[in-house]
């Protein structure tokens, strides 16, 4: 029983569940409960209002049939949620801290804003929580081989961890741009005995990634289970995404009661496919109290063309199997978005946002690149955390709501935010030494003679010459 | 009624099985894809399946893909579909389908397409990323405008989504021989005629093949059970390599597969 308290769901017992008795009032007298008529949370899909559904090859009709009655089962089997609070304790090493981020806190206008911290799992974001599961029911189901997409390799380097983990076998698609800007995690999904395929169809980008994998999909399902990275695609893929990323909210919930007596004012999270922000809302939907924001990847400026901004500017339509908001031209042709950040460049969105977004219980808000980087600078900074580039829009939406909140107040320090820290930002070094203006015109840091990719020479593939490089720098230090 | 059901039916009348011939709109520009389907629809074509270009077209190989991605890049717009099938139209006897992932359709409207390619003389829809499931606008509109609606049946298809697919179609289901996407395949993978036989015992009247058929001995392979054989890759593939004159000598060639042995002795009876 102790394991179940991790468990990413269903249960009303859940702890997190429980509010104080101040919450209670705010929220009319009645606590949240999941059970109750007009509750937002645990959407069992395939529709999210006229969002969501199965838009897809008859070919793979089958193969979503079986997902869907395996993860039905699964998600009511003690043994299952067992084995997924196990993992997610003694390997991804849940629950992730929530820290109180007290001198970024002082550029949200007094805001005390507090970070979710999914950069501390293994693997470094939020996305081992979902793989674990797929690879689970991938295994429920006989299947031997998953393949995943990935945009600059989180997802993929997840695949393949949970791929290396339970023994199956693992493709990874990749658009063959990225696998040229990212080599780094394309070595890395080798090194876990992954392979990865360059996509070189189309526009050569995540969407194509999809495309690709969704073609393999057809001619190898019997023995082969698509581990799609977000809440997105065809049913059940959004809710079971959803479901396994639920445990971000409820655990944030739970912590925030235990750290400061009530819940929040506001959670902030960023907006791709919607994975990592669907778990924290997921949380708060029926906390009428907490205002929810999402961001989405402003690039270079919504009036520009150049972003990924779906809810924002995109219009409905149909994609890789769900319908939802689309960044789409006259024509009903996918239009690429743009953002400096691989893992929200994406010009769907999951459809549950959609339907959130219609019935105004989450607002989405475009953030720019050279907002996020400035909160991702700002938090280096002031709290001694590299956050992936893809949270620093969450982290520049939560400077503005912060603002928002505390104007004209006497004491700011009462309003309390909530941001997902998805991931941490090592991935991003290189992007962001480069946005920053800190690399030379041959890529290497500025003021050094040293390479980004090390100076030592030649015997680099010697494992003892390693270790006593690593021995000499940590003496350095 | 069905404009694609009385092409295979004429061509049952004449003693052989129909050749539905798929070629994308636009490709390698709009007047020579009009003028390819022509020449192949005057070499034994019975039903021209005109696909439009699409930037996310996931039931296709890289044949395909190639072609209509350079569709998109020459500037197609979905619109020009409508004057291609007008054209087509009015040059030959053919039915034309059209071949369509479902958001152009619904970017434009699904009634306003739907009557827009009945007023451009079109035979009705094949839809691969589109199931009756999902498609309650569109049985309205292709009742309104009296279009043919074309859903799959596949090979992992189960006999209950077989009969709902049956039960929604009009003019002939088409039958996906492999699990896979398109592209022309050395040998036509035997899952085909169980799949035929699944729709036909499910009450399906008319029952075409497509998916990796690229020469005559295919055809004359599927004919012997199916209503009709779909050819897709080696056309666009020849329409590539030789433009249309090689499109319309390889339609030409496909339908031979029609006279050779087999074909001669085959009845509706024995194709079942």
């Amino acid at each position: 029983m102790e394991l179940m308290a991790d468990m990413p769901a269903a249960s009303s017992q859940d702890p997190a569940d429980m509010v104080d008795p101040a919450t209670a009032f705010l929220q009319g007298g009645a606590p949240a409960d999941p059970g109750v008529e007009h509750s937002l949370r645990h959407a069992p899909g395939p529709y999210f209002g006229s969002y969501g559904g199965r838009w897809m090859p008859e070919s793979l009709i089958a193969a979503l049939d079986e997902l869907e009655e395996t993860f039905e089962k699964a998600k009511v089997d003690p043994e299952f949620l067992a084995e997924i609070a196990d993992l997610n304790k003694n390997y991804s090493g849940r629950p992730s801290l929530l820290t109180e981020a007290k001198r970024f806190s002082e550029h949200a206008g007094g805001a005390r804003v507090f970070l979710k911290r999914e950069d501390l799992n293994h693997t470094g974001s939020h996305k081992i929580n979902n793989v674990l599961g797929q690879a689970l029911l991938a295994k429920r189901m006989g299947k031997t081989r998953i393949i995943a997409e990935t945009g600059a390799g989180q997802h993929g380097v997840a695949s393949a961890t949970a791929a290396a983990l339970l023994g199956l076998e693992c493709v990874v698609y990749m658009g063959a741009e990225d696998c040229r800007r990212q080599a780094l995690n394309v070595a890395r999904m080798q090194l876990l005995g992954a392979t990865v395929v360059p996509v070189t169809n189309g526009s050569q980008t995540l969407k194509d990634a999809i495309n690709d994998a969704l073609r393999d999909w057809v001619a190898n399902v019997e023995n082969t289970h698509y581990l799609l990275g977000t809440a997105a695609g065809a049913h059940p893929f959004p809710a079971m995404v959803r479901f396994f990323h639920e445990v971000i909210g409820e655990e944030a919930r739970g912590q925030i009661i235990d750290q400061i007596g009530r819940l929040p004012d506001a959670v902030c999270a960023c907006i791709g496919g919607g994975s990592n922000a669907i778990g924290l809302f997921h949380g708060f939907l029926d906390d009428a109290s907490v205002k929810i924001y999402g961001f989405e990847a402003g690039g270079d400026g919504v009036d520009t063309g150049r972003h990924a901004a779906t809810i924002t500017l995109g219009r409905p339509g149909v994609l890789h199997g769900a319908r939802s908001y689309l960044m789409q031209d006259d024509d009903g042709q996918t239009i690429e978005s743009h953002s400096i950040s691989a893992g929200l460049d994406y010009p769907g969105v999951g459809p549950e946002h959609a339907y959130l977004n219609d019935i105004g219980r989450v607002s989405y808000e475009p953030i720019t690149d050279a907002e996020a980087m400035d909160a991702f600078k700002l938090l280096c900074r002031t709290e001694g955390i590299i956050p992936a580039i893809e949270s620093s829009h969450a982290l520049a939406g939560a400077l503005k709501v912060g603002r928002r909140l505390t104007e004209g107040e006497s004491t700011p320090s009462d309003k309390v935010i909530i941001v997902n820290l998805s991931g941490r930002g090592d991935k991003d070094v290189e992007t962001a030494a480069d946005w920053f203006g800190m690399l030379d015109e041959d890529g290497n840091v500025n003021g050094t003679m040293l390479s980004t990719r090390s100076a030592k020479g030649a015997a680099r593939n010697a494992g003892a010459e390693d270790a006593d490089i690593n021995a000499e720098d940590a003496s350095n230090e | 009624m069905s404009k694609s059901a009385a092409a295979i039916d004429r061509a049952k009348a004449a003693g052989r099985k129909a050749l539905i011939a798929y070629l994308p709109a636009g490709y390698p520009d709009k007047q020579a894809s009009i003028d390819a389907a022509i020449a192949v629809a005057r070499n034994g074509a019975d039903i021209i399946e005109i696909g439009i270009p699409y930037s996310d077209p996931v039931m296709d190989g890289s044949v395909i893909q190639a072609a209509t991605t350079q569709a998109l890049a020459n500037g197609f717009h979905v619109s020009d579909v409508f004057d291609i099938v007008a054209a087509i139209t009015a040059e030959t006897d053919a039915a034309v389908m059209v071949m369509t992932y479902w958001n152009p359709v619904m970017r434009v409207g699904v009634d306003e397409f739907s009557r827009r390619l009945a007023e451009a003389g079109g035979a009705g829809l094949i839809t691969p990323d589109l199931i009756p499931d999902e498609a309650a606008e569109w049985f309205a509109a292709s009742d309104k405008y009296g279009l043919d609606r074309v859903f799959l049946v596949a090979p992992s298809s189960t006999p209950e989504r077989v009969a709902m697919t049956v039960e929604a179609t009009r003019g002939f289901v088409y039958a996906v021989s492999i699990m896979g996407v398109t592209g022309a395949r050395t040998s036509v993978s035997s899952a085909a005629e169980a799949v035929v036989a699944a729709a036909h015992n499910a009450g399906a009247e008319r029952a075409c093949v497509g998916l990796g058929v690229s020469r005559p001995e295919h055809v004359r392979e599927i004919a012997a059970y199916a209503d009709g054989v779909i050819v897709g890759t080696a056309l666009v593939a020849a329409l590539r390599d030789g433009g249309v004159p090689a499109v319309g000598a390889l339609a030409k060639e496909l339908s031979t597969g029609f006279d050779a042995p087999t074909a001669a002795g085959s009845t509706t009876e024995a194709a079942q």
